[in-house]
């Protein structure tokens, strides 16, 4: 008998995309051959506007990327910034940036749970999720007034100093998040279905992994040891004590293990923050290169100016962010702006790697591997 | 006054046709009307306005248990995600459904231009009909059963059969790759888990010899040591896994609601359906719900019967016994409806080797088991 290949186009406007995201699946039957993603969708051009603005205002631009987890967009052109001119950040500031960032990741997964339940059909973790996701962005709201586009991190330090009662709120948070992740595995972790669903399903060799350039807990669910938080300590994570999260199975399950595992760690890092989060004062003191403030000073404690010069020079800056390796490329001339931004986003490198993960499976596979590679298309698309 | 009646009176009924001539015949209308009817000589008019009643009270019984269901799957969801639910219209959201409907009618009703018109208006009546025809051979209670059809299990059987076509004709005529590919699913999967459906379905028709559904209930109805009912779900444990894990197929709920798997093909077959065309696809899966269940009730779970229903006065167990019947399938609605909370949903592929490879050899397996123990006498 003789049969045809039928081409479906899953997007860029489909349930389980995430966004405006294109696979292009040549499908024989329910059997995938072959996989095109088609991205650029979402694209706005945001590393060309970097060029436009000055250094400071580049930073809610960063929130814009991956919108899940705006905190270390932030932080991670912030350290970039940072390091290009060379500042002195107090240590209270950078407590505060990585209980940020930690919280940041716990939300990050909790959504990435949430979705892919949802893709393969279980309509209760994404409800469960968004609820304890409400507690964390509520403590966001307290840090800024923003609960997904935070604009917080800033060249110098933080905007605002901890407001009133955010401790006890964060101590409250960890307690109840203790006893939900519990909740979750017993939901999730254990169930037959789920676990028909993600085991050896969307297998690559490590080898391939990391020569697809995936990072973060995606890599991690392949045995690879590889944590920027370890490897290249930034920030006081040297001084926490936490371990990456590694599997070694290679397949979905693993890459949903290594989340919740991650969560673990994270509260264990949260921990550590507030206990040891010492005095002082959130924002770098230091005035900073030509720095000529431009307009009457306001009583924001702001004292790093807002437009500087950094010396000209490059350099590549990267961090954990929940997704992956999230880099920024900084090029100064010298001038208040930078001469070149180039974002090195994790979702994106992840995503590429689906091609190969799901050649041979069917439709429901992609959708479970895609799910697990935890992708969001505004930092796909930049 | 009515009650006073059955609460003392000594009488029993064959179906719900004679229910009603006797309430008829208890006001005392019966008779003139009887006369009049007897007089023009067109008696067996009277027959068929009544059995319009019975008709019209079983539809009128659906629809309004059909619009229930929608209510409770939200609230029973709401529950288990930890969210209130529809609360704003009437109390608690019950009328809820209603805003639904009339919704869903001011919805324009979209035939796709390269649909094909009539197929595509066809098949949503396709699905609908047969959905409600299942329930004329149920037993709601002792007598209350439209008619007690000596096939009553294959017809029941033989009718859920018609779905798959309905949905095949509406992918095929929506001219849409998600429809078709989610009308081949579900015809894939309902054919492959009508068989053990039935097969298990047999193993019961096995003890009570017949295939009539009132049969089946008063088989059921005895009790050991006097207070441990007889239900087949005691003598079948297999049998009723394998019937529920089926039915739960048939229903296409979410382990296995491959008819639309939403995250995968968009809607299934009713992609391109809207407006009223699209409600009947959805009344029909909760008619198809509750329909379902209660004949797992009635094959499993002792259908109206409970121990100690035989020391109610006779005239009152219709009413009492129609109460137990409805606890029993909501039992089996909520356990669906948990079930969809809870786990996500397998595979197409594992689907059809958990039906083909387990299900089927399992069903035969109780089957000849149960056909051994009954010829050795053991039951």
């Amino acid at each position: 008998m003789r049969t045809e290949e039928l081409l479906i186009n899953m997007g860029p406007v489909h349930p389980s995309t995430h966004g405006v995201l294109r696979f292009k699946l040549t499908m024989d039957g329910e059997i995938i051959r072959k996989c095109d993603i088609v991205m650029g969708y979402l694209h706005r051009g945001t590393e060309k506007l970097g060029e436009m603005k000055t250094y400071l205002q580049f930073v809610p631009y960063t929130d814009r990327l991956d919108y899940i987890s705006a905190f270390p967009n932030n932080y991670a052109y912030v350290k970039a910034v940072e390091e290009l001119a060379g500042v002195e950040v107090p240590l209270r500031a950078e407590y505060i940036r990585v209980l940020t960032l930690e919280l940041n990741r716990i939300v990050n997964h909790l959504v990435m749970l949430g979705s892919l339940l949802l893709d393969l059909g279980g309509s209760t973790m994404i409800m469960w999720g968004f609820r304890e996701r409400e507690n964390a962005l509520q403590l966001f709201e307290m840090l800024c007034g923003a609960r997904m586009t935070f604009n917080y991190i800033r060249p110098g330090g933080v905007r605002e100093d901890l407001p009133e009662g955010f401790i006890p709120k964060l101590n409250e948070f960890i307690k109840d998040m203790e006893n939900r992740i519990v909740d979750y595995e017993e939901l999730i972790s254990g169930n037959e279905i789920f676990i028909m669903r993600m085991k050896n399903i969307g297998v690559i060799s490590a080898k391939d992994a990391i020569n697809y350039g995936m990072t973060g807990p995606s890599l991690r669910g392949h045995g690879v040891n590889y944590d920027i938080r370890k490897i290249e300590p930034y920030s006081v994570y040297p001084d926490l004590d936490f371990r990456a999260c590694v599997r070694n199975e290679c397949d979905s399950f693993a890459r949903y293990m290594v989340r919740i595992d991650e969560m673990r760690e994270s509260l264990h890092i949260l921990r550590q923050v507030v206990d040891a989060m010492p005095e002082g004062k959130p924002t770098s003191q230091a005035k900073y290169g030509i720095a000529p403030m431009t307009g009457a000073p306001t009583a924001v404690s702001t004292y790093f100016p807002r437009i500087f010069t950094p010396p000209p020079g490059e350099v590549y800056s990267r961090i954990e962010a929940p997704k992956g390796e999230l880099g920024f490329y900084v090029v100064s001339d010298g001038t208040i702006k930078p001469y070149r931004i180039k974002i090195r986003s994790p979702s994106f490198c992840n995503l590429t790697a689906i091609p190969k993960m799901v050649e041979g499976l069917m439709i429901p596979d992609l959708i479970a591997a895609f799910g697990t590679i935890d992708v969001v298309l505004g930092d796909v698309d930049r | 006054m009515l009650f006073l009646a059955m609460w003392t009176g000594d009488i029993m009924f064959a179906n719900a046709y004679d229910l009603i001539v006797y309430i008829l015949n208890f006001i005392g209308i019966y008779e003139p009307i009887n006369n009049i009817f007897e007089t023009l000589g067109i008696e067996y008019v009277l027959r068929i306005i009544i059995v319009f009643v019975e008709i019209a009270v079983l539809m009128v019984f659906a629809l309004l248990t059909i619009m229930f269901l929608t209510w409770m799957e939200r609230k029973v969801v709401a529950i288990v995600q930890a969210r209130y639910g529809p609360m704003v219209t009437g109390p608690r959201g019950l009328l809820q459904p209603v805003m639904d409907g009339v919704k869903l009618i001011g919805k324009e009703d979209i035939i796709p231009a390269k649909a094909d018109r009539w197929i595509f208006t066809l098949a949503p009546f396709i699905i609908f009909i047969p959905a409600l025809l299942i329930f004329i051979p149920l037993p709601f209670g002792e007598s209350l059963i439209i008619s007690d059809l000596k096939v009553g299990l294959l017809y029941i059987i033989a009718i859920s059969a018609v779905s798959p076509i309905a949905i095949l004709l509406a992918g095929w005529a929506s001219n849409n790759k998600y429809s078709l590919m989610g009308a081949m699913r579900a015809v894939a999967q309902d054919i492959s888990y009508t068989i053990p459906l039935a097969l298990s379905a047999l193993a019961i028709v096995l003890f009570t010899g017949s295939l009539s559904t009132v049969d089946i209930v008063s088989a059921q109805s005895a009790t050991w040591f006097g207070f441990i009912p007889k239900w087949f779900i005691f003598l079948q444990p297999l049998g009723f896994l394998l019937f529920l894990i089926a039915s739960i197929a048939e229903m296409g709920r979410i382990p296995f609601d491959f008819q639309e798997s939403e995250q995968e093909l968009v809607a299934g077959f009713f992609t391109e359906y809207s407006g009223m065309k699209f409600a009947m696809f959805f009344l029909a899966e909760y008619a198809h719900l509750f329909s379902v269940s209660a004949i797992v009730v009635t094959l499993f779970l002792g259908g109206w019967s409970f121990p100690f229903l035989n020391l109610l006065p006779s005239g009152l167990v219709p009413l009492v016994s129609f109460g137990i019947f409805l606890v029993k399938t909501y039992a089996i609605i909520f356990f669906a409806m948990w079930l969809r909370d809870t786990v996500p949903r397998v595979r197409i592929d594992q689907l059809m080797n958990l039906g083909w490879k387990i299900m089927i050899p399992l069903a035969l397996l109780n089957l000849l088991a149960t056909g051994f123990l009954l010829t050795a006498g053991v039951f």
